[in-house]
């Protein structure tokens, strides 16, 4: 037993639903994926698709009274979930470390900024201040602020967005992480001061081996970052594969969807977009059997009854759909879909030829 | 979709007919200080622009934060007033006019807001919401009849008419934006200006709001003024485009021209930054990061603007202003070492599929 180390995050059926006055919020409902050392995952998704809680309950932040989170979480061989509270802050910000999407809210406004890095060292290690404070500056220099030693004695205001961005992703690895959780990194930001995040975040993974997980709604972040990806809706994960079969193969009328509701630098100007109808559903009251149906251009009668699970699309065993129109269906629709045709042209191409055989 | 609608302007080669000309705009924020607040500097959000606008195009502004492109909308929209220059709309001279001429103006000019939570007053119905402009500008007196053309703007923009009694929470983010579009047209207005109309959107809403904004230009024949930060949306919607820096336009050129061969180091470090999503292009592209932030616009710095931070920038580049003049290509650029056509294809891979 070996040959195949154990992963560095193991997620398994990992459910989170809150109580709330209005009824059970399904917030995340049975996701599964794991992450190796030094890897890239993309986990991809709408607002409300349940990306950031499921990554919140990784790191314990979810743990309020109305929380329901069953499943199981392994991290290095540890069970997270299980964990007690104060094992918890043992991982958080030295095993585990997270950026987050707005870097104005997540620095402490009262103090500077070589302190509150300082501090999160001095919380994992048994340093004296000067050595946390030396510490500090050496990870301003290394995300490339310049003059570390002046900068890390001002405060989060007196840095620009992109610095903030900067100090944070200092923060999240001054205790070298083994993990870090990239929640929507550079949403906030211009897209030179993107450029300038992502090749950061790259460069220090290459430098420290460190796994990533990233999350965003941003196709084009993924593409450039992760090596598997995964897309959420309503709280499932609806397909997953690696980067290239993603973009190159995908097969959930989702995934599908959010290709073709993006413009591209590459594509004709004037072709219309061509956007997913409807909205994501509330996760209070999902839709009975696939809970995309509603949206689906290619529902049939059964589709609205039986919910589709995780599998494999055959011949593939890394890529997993879930998905109920047969593979077949699936790869013909795509393939229509790639010429240029519209989604309910296809489906009427499509079914047409399927009623005639 | 693209043929029936296009007969008016075909393919764009016949010039169209100036709406708006803009010369040597200036809007400059003074900056107080001490016990007698005497003004001790000003921060040049716009910095001496002019270009023009033309009837029935799409303009898009694009450039970082502070770039002076959200500016430079309101200055057009006189929402502010200009520190000097021009502004003629229509033939007439804008840049001054004050009172009942001013909301003669507005009428003819409208916006529509990146923040589609923020900009409607969450304790009016929608139709009160959308029915506001009549109110202002007292057309359709009575109240039946605001109803109706309140009813009919709705179904323009793809809502449904009988929601017109809602407020707005009980709305998406996706169907606010669109009452906010509602809005926009209800005094149909030659122009209007969208600042950041989709960025607070989820991406499969996004769409939707643009195939929206498309249609109506075709339909009604409007010319938008697009704001944007996002490269690919501003290419999809625009026919041509001005990038802004540090309040100056250092490239204004057709979006075919633009994106298939950026002249200015600006653009191409712009360009080369937007994310592909297509694995294959994202791992071809010579990734052109620029360094450091944007320079203060309180203390631009000497010569060309984008000195501190191009990777061409030689000794002239210090001390000479370029002009916004033509470039190989046609694109109008402000820079004395316009980028080859080599350097674009190796920095931006999207452009080799539009060079041809």
């Amino acid at each position: 037993m070996d040959t195949p180390k154990a992963p560095l995050l193991e997620v398994e059926n990992l459910q989170v639903h809150f109580e709330t006055d209005d009824g059970l919020v399904k917030a995340v409902d049975g996701i599964s994926y794991s992450v190796e050392r030094g890897q890239t995952f993309g986990i991809v998704g709408e607002s409300g698709s349940g990306k950031s809680v499921s990554s919140l309950t990784v790191m314990g932040l979810t743990r309020s009274r109305n929380a329901r989170i069953s499943g199981s979480v392994r991290f290095d061989g540890k069970d997270l979930l299980g964990a007690s509270e104060e094992d918890m802050r043992q991982v958080r910000g030295n095993d585990i470390a997270m950026i987050f999407q707005d870097p104005l809210s997540s620095l402490h406004p009262f103090y500077k900024v070589g302190k509150q890095i300082a501090e999160a060292v001095r919380s994992h290690r048994d340093v004296s201040k000067a050595q946390a404070w030396d510490r500090a500056v050496e990870m301003l220099g290394l995300v490339g602020i310049p003059e570390p030693r002046r900068r890390a004695d001002s405060y989060p205001h007196e840095f620009s967005g992109g610095m903030r961005q900067r100090a944070m992703i200092a923060m999240a690895l001054a205790n070298d992480p083994k993990l870090l959780i990239a929640d929507e990194p550079t949403t906030a930001l211009d897209v030179t001061v993107q450029a300038q995040i992502l090749e950061l975040i790259e460069h220090l993974q290459d430098e420290f081996d460190t796994a990533v997980v990233v999350i965003t709604h941003d196709l084009g972040v993924v593409a450039e970052m992760a090596d598997d990806i995964a897309v959420m809706y309503a709280g499932r994960i609806v397909e997953k594969a690696d980067t290239n079969t993603i973009f190159a193969a995908p097969e959930h009328p989702y995934t599908w969807g959010l290709l073709s509701s993006i413009p591209r630098l590459d594509s004709p100007r004037d072709e219309d977009l061509v956007p997913i109808a409807g909205r994501p559903p509330s996760l209070i009251t999902l839709p009975s059997g696939c809970s995309f149906h509603p949206r689906c251009p290619y529902v049939r009668e059964a589709h609205k009854r039986i919910d589709p699970k995780l599998e494999p699309v055959p011949g593939h065993p890394d890529h997993e759909v879930a998905c109920l129109l047969p593979p077949e269906t699936r790869r013909r629709l795509w393939a229509e879909l790639q010429r240029g045709v519209k989604p309910d042209a296809a489906r009427q191409g499509v079914m047409r030829e399927e009623e005639a055989a | 979709m693209t043929a029936p609608a296009s007969e008016s302007s075909a393919g764009g080669a016949p010039p169209r007919e100036t709406l708006i000309e803009v010369r040597d705009l200036y809007k400059h924020f003074p900056i107080h200080a001490g016990f007698f607040r005497r003004q001790v500097g000003a921060v040049k959000a716009v910095d001496g622009i002019s270009f023009d606008v033309r009837n029935g195009e799409t303009l898009g502004l694009v450039g970082e934060s502070g770039c002076g492109k959200s500016t430079t909308a309101r200055l057009l929209l006189r929402l502010l007033d200009p520190t000097s220059g021009s502004i003629t709309f229509d033939g007439q001279e804008i840049a001054t006019i004050k009172g009942d001429r001013l909301k003669r103006l507005r009428s003819q000019m409208q916006m529509i807001f990146q923040d589609p939570y923020s900009s409607l007053n969450p304790r009016k119905t929608v139709g009160s919401i959308i029915a506001d402009p009549f109110v202002i500008h007292g057309v359709k007196q009575t109240k039946a009849e605001r109803k109706q053309a309140v009813q009919a703007l709705m179904d323009t923009v793809g809502l449904n008419p009988e929601h017109y009694n809602r407020y707005p929470h009980e709305f998406s983010g996706g169907q606010r934006q669109r009452i906010g579009v509602a809005r926009a047209l209800a005094l149909k207005p030659k122009v209007i200006v969208a600042d950041e109309p989709v960025s607070a959107l989820d991406v499969s809403i996004q769409a939707q709001v643009l195939n929206l904004l498309r249609e109506l230009q075709r339909d009604l024949g409007l010319t938008l003024i697009f704001i944007a930060h996002d490269l690919s949306v501003v290419r999809h919607m625009c026919d041509r485009v001005a990038v802004m820096y540090l309040g100056r336009i250092v490239e204004l050129a057709t979006s075919d021209e633009l994106y298939s061969h950026p002249r200015m180091p600006y653009t191409g470090a712009l360009m080369s930054a937007v994310p592909v999503a297509d694995p294959r292009l994202a791992a071809a592209k010579k990734r052109q990061t620029l360094s450091g932030d944007v320079p203060s616009p309180s203390n631009p710095p000497s010569g060309c603007r984008f000195h501190t931070r191009c990777w061409k920038a030689q000794e002239i580049c210090r001390t000479d202003d370029p002009p916004l003049e033509p470039k190989d290509g046609g694109n109008l650029a402000a820079c004395h070492f316009p980028l080859t056509d080599a350097e674009v294809l190796e920095r931006v891979p999207s452009a080799r599929n539009l060079a041809d």
